[in-house]
């Protein structure tokens, strides 16, 4: 992979491997699919169907009992049930449907089998999303810590965990350099990271 | 990001007996955001020079949380609502 700069286009680009675009595909798919069943290959909701939906009252979300969709759906108020049921009976949905539409980007700009990424700002914030979300569900599962290279370190060779902090820190890597480039778009320098 | 359609539907009566205290957006630190993305959040979402940005990611990063918003509650939620979409741990509490 080629990670991302500025492109003469106004936006930024990155070149990625056919290898690595299945890798992001399927990283980014089961994402997609825990924020919520329905795909934009399934047919539109029609503008009735979403207003009955408004009006329906069904059973209120709740802080989620996995720990990965708690992370991604996090509670609004702490030590505040009430508070916090309250605002996620109202915002949880269209936050669903954000994260699904920032996944969406990515899935609609990879080139299926590699090649040239060309992004404009907008859809380059929408990737730092959408690889934010999966390096969170990773965090989660894998139980990240800030000291993540010792924790690579630590394991043994061997461990199936290995491949999996190996793609974390690749998606850390994909993800700084879009920092990097949109940072740079704007005409600033790039924030600084210590860590 | 969209704003909810049933946002205005909050009840916030039991808020208004205390008008004086302002409401804050906190984010917690956790150990998966890239500061240099938490940097860019502040920076893009609340519109604060990058030094402002810094400051307040390295806050988050060494003393575990930081208030980086005050306001209405509507406003502190609405922040909340849009670093939730960008994976930051943001909480509203009114100030004490």
């Amino acid at each position: 992979m080629e990670l991302f700069r500025p492109g003469r286009h106004g936006g930024v680009s990155a070149w990625v491997s056919a290898g690595e675009a299945a890798l992001l595909r399927s990283l980014v798919t089961p994402v997609m699919d825990m924020m919520g069943g329905d795909r934009k290959d399934q047919p539109q909701r029609s503008v009735v169907d979403e207003l009955e939906a408004l009006f329906k009252e069904g059973p209120a979300p709740q802080t989620p009992t996995d720990p990965v969709l708690a992370r991604l759906l996090p509670d609004a108020y702490q030590d505040d049930p009430d508070k916090a049921d309250e605002f996620r009976k109202y915002t949880e949905e269209s936050l669903r449907e954000a994260k699904k539409y920032f996944a969406q980007t990515l899935l609609d700009t990879l080139p299926e089998n590699g090649g040239r990424v060309k992004l404009t700002g907008d859809q380059a914030r929408d990737w730092m999303r959408a690889i934010n979300d999966v390096r969170l569900a990773f965090g989660v599962r894998l139980e990240v810590t800030e000291e993540f290279e010792e924790q690579l370190s630590a394991l043994d060779p061997e461990d199936p965990k290995v491949a999996a902090f190996e793609v974390y820190g690749w998606l850390g890597a994909v993800q700084e350099s879009l920092v990097r480039a949109l940072a740079r778009l704007t005409g600033e320098a790039a924030p600084g990271w210590p860590g | 990001m969209s704003v909810a359609p049933a946002e205005v539907d909050l009840p916030r009566i039991e808020d208004e007996s205390v008008p004086d205290k302002p409401w804050v957006t906190i984010v917690w630190n956790d150990p998966v955001n890239l500061m240099s993305y938490v940097t860019y959040v502040f920076e893009h979402v609340f519109g604060y020079p990058r030094p402002k940005a810094e400051k307040l990611m390295l806050d988050v990063h060494h003393k575990g949380k930081a208030v980086v918003a005050s306001g209405t509650r509507e406003a502190m939620e609405r922040n909340v609502e849009v670093l939730h979409g960008y994976g930051l741990w943001a909480t509203v509490r009114q100030d004490t």
